[in-house]
């Protein structure tokens, strides 16, 4: 599973309509530590710039990242 | 490459119009601009349609033809142009591009939009296909959540603060209160910016442009003809066009778009200026955060100043360097196709001097930038009087 860390986030409020229900969730751009960046969701305990995260699941192609130690 | 002026521009008030079509307001702005050109539709020979979504807000395609033979133009080559938010602006390019190639000598250009008969929800999955959407746009993001966390973190990198944000909405607010074409002519204070109902943080209500309907239109011609036309010409002195990623996580930098520069670099080149030299300038507010990233890329200020360059009123109607003098997208209306081709518009009336209550002081040379996606497109126009 990837790991690294958050880029850049937010907590979205007003979600298109596929992911209505979801609302609000959390989106992130993750530098991952095997270089490069993706966009992703985040699992559980809200995360900030310059967080660890680790990758906890891929569904329909989207990793979702979960805070990691340090 | 010939010079190349303005010598029409027409509109359409913007805002939430139920009772409109795509095809009604393209062809109202179409023959505002040309009565306003003294151009009979006869003259006109090539036709661009700025449009971004038109065929996913109303169901029609095939929209250039629609509207050019609807406008009576006979027969002349009708194309769309799609660049997501800089559809207008690629389409004026466009046009510019064979006025000054010489290929054809009278060329117009409509920008259109009809984005209101559809609740939000809907709306912001169709502007969400200017982004990757087999990635970000997956995830749930939203343009407004894209440009969140570009302000995140600009904010992380340069000490950017709420107050800087909410201090461009207030003052395109203000601005756009003034401008009897804005969709919505409400003044709003720091407090209210700074407590709107949150979209995706740290962006609120107050920080998002506007869902519109609207159309605008210019006629381009070659500087040698304008005479014919008009004795109020605006000569294009700079323009050019880039494109970067669509992928906001491909963007090595998120704090500044390399296709503004490049565009903006290009156009001062052209038009022999530099940056401090424009007067005033209509640029892309989709979002506060890309006004304040607008005048950092437009050199305006160093990046990372562009947050206090606002704050301090440098950018207010009545201030060194006027941004937004119409309101902007987000006072004035964003109906995405029109915006790019709008903003040349309100350039002009500038530079004539026929803006009225929202006139700028300083108008001999106005700046253009319009911005596509999330920075995967830009258009850098220079205006200035002939």
């Amino acid at each position: 599973m990837r790991t690294g860390i958050v880029y850049t986030e937010t907590v979205i409020y007003s979600a298109p309509e596929a992911f209505t229900k979801d609302a609000p969730y959390q989106s992130a751009i993750v530098s991952l530590d095997g270089g490069g960046r993706v966009t992703g969701r985040i699992l559980g305990e809200r995360v900030a710039i310059d967080d660890r995260v680790a990758e906890a699941e891929e569904r329909d192609g989207v990793p979702y990242f979960r805070k990691a130690l340090p | 490459m010939r010079a190349v002026a303005v010598i029409g521009v027409g509109k359409t008030p913007f805002g939430a119009f139920p009772c409109r079509d795509l095809r009604s307001l393209a062809v109202e702005a179409g023959e505002n601009c040309l009565r306003n050109g003294h151009v009979s539709p006869e003259r006109v020979e090539s036709f661009y349609l700025g449009n971004f979504a038109g065929p996913s807000f109303t169901g029609q395609n095939h929209l250039a033809p629609y509207v050019s033979m609807a406008l009576g133009i006979p027969g002349v080559p009708s194309t769309r142009v799609e660049d997501a938010c800089a559809s207008g602006g690629s389409a004026f390019f466009h046009a510019w591009t064979e006025v000054a190639a010489g290929v054809h000598d009278v060329v117009m250009v409509v920008g259109a939009e009809k984005m209101t008969s559809q609740p939000t929800p809907p709306v912001s999955e169709i502007l969400g296909g200017a982004g990757d959407c087999a990635g970000e746009m997956r995830a749930g993001n939203t343009f407004a959540s894209l440009f969140a966390m570009i302000a995140r973190r600009h904010m992380h990198d340069y000490g950017t603060r709420r107050e800087h944000l909410a201090a461009v909405a207030v003052k395109n607010h203000a601005n756009g209160a003034l401008n009897p074409g804005a969709h919505m002519r409400k003044v709003i204070t720091l407090e209210q910016a700074l407590n709107g109902k949150p979209v995706a943080d740290p962006l609120t209500v107050y920080d998002c442009s506007l869902i519109s309907d609207g159309a605008a239109a210019v006629i381009l011609v070659p500087l040698d003809r304008v005479a014919e036309f008009t004795d109020k010409p605006a000569r294009v002195l700079g323009i050019a066009q880039a494109s970067d990623y669509v992928a906001l996580d491909r963007k090595e930098s998120i704090t500044t778009f390399p296709a503004v520069r490049r565009a903006a670099a290009q156009a001062y080149r052209m038009a022999s200026v530099q940056a401090n030299a424009i007067q005033f300038a209509e640029v892309h507010d989709c979002f506060t955060i890309a006004e304040i990233i607008a005048t950092e890329d437009l050199g305006f200020v160093k990046p990372g100043e562009g947050g206090p360059y606002a704050a301090a009123g440098c950018t207010a109607r009545a201030g060194a360097r006027p941004i937004n003098a119409s309101g902007g997208l987000k006072s004035k209306g964003h109906p995405v196709g029109a915006t790019g081709v709008a903003q040349v518009c309100d350039l002009v009336l500038q530079i004539r001097g026929e803006a009225g209550d929202w006139q700028v002081p300083r108008h001999a040379l106005g700046l253009a930038q319009n911005l596509g996606g999330s920075g995967a497109t830009a258009v850098v126009s220079i205006l200035g009087a002939a």
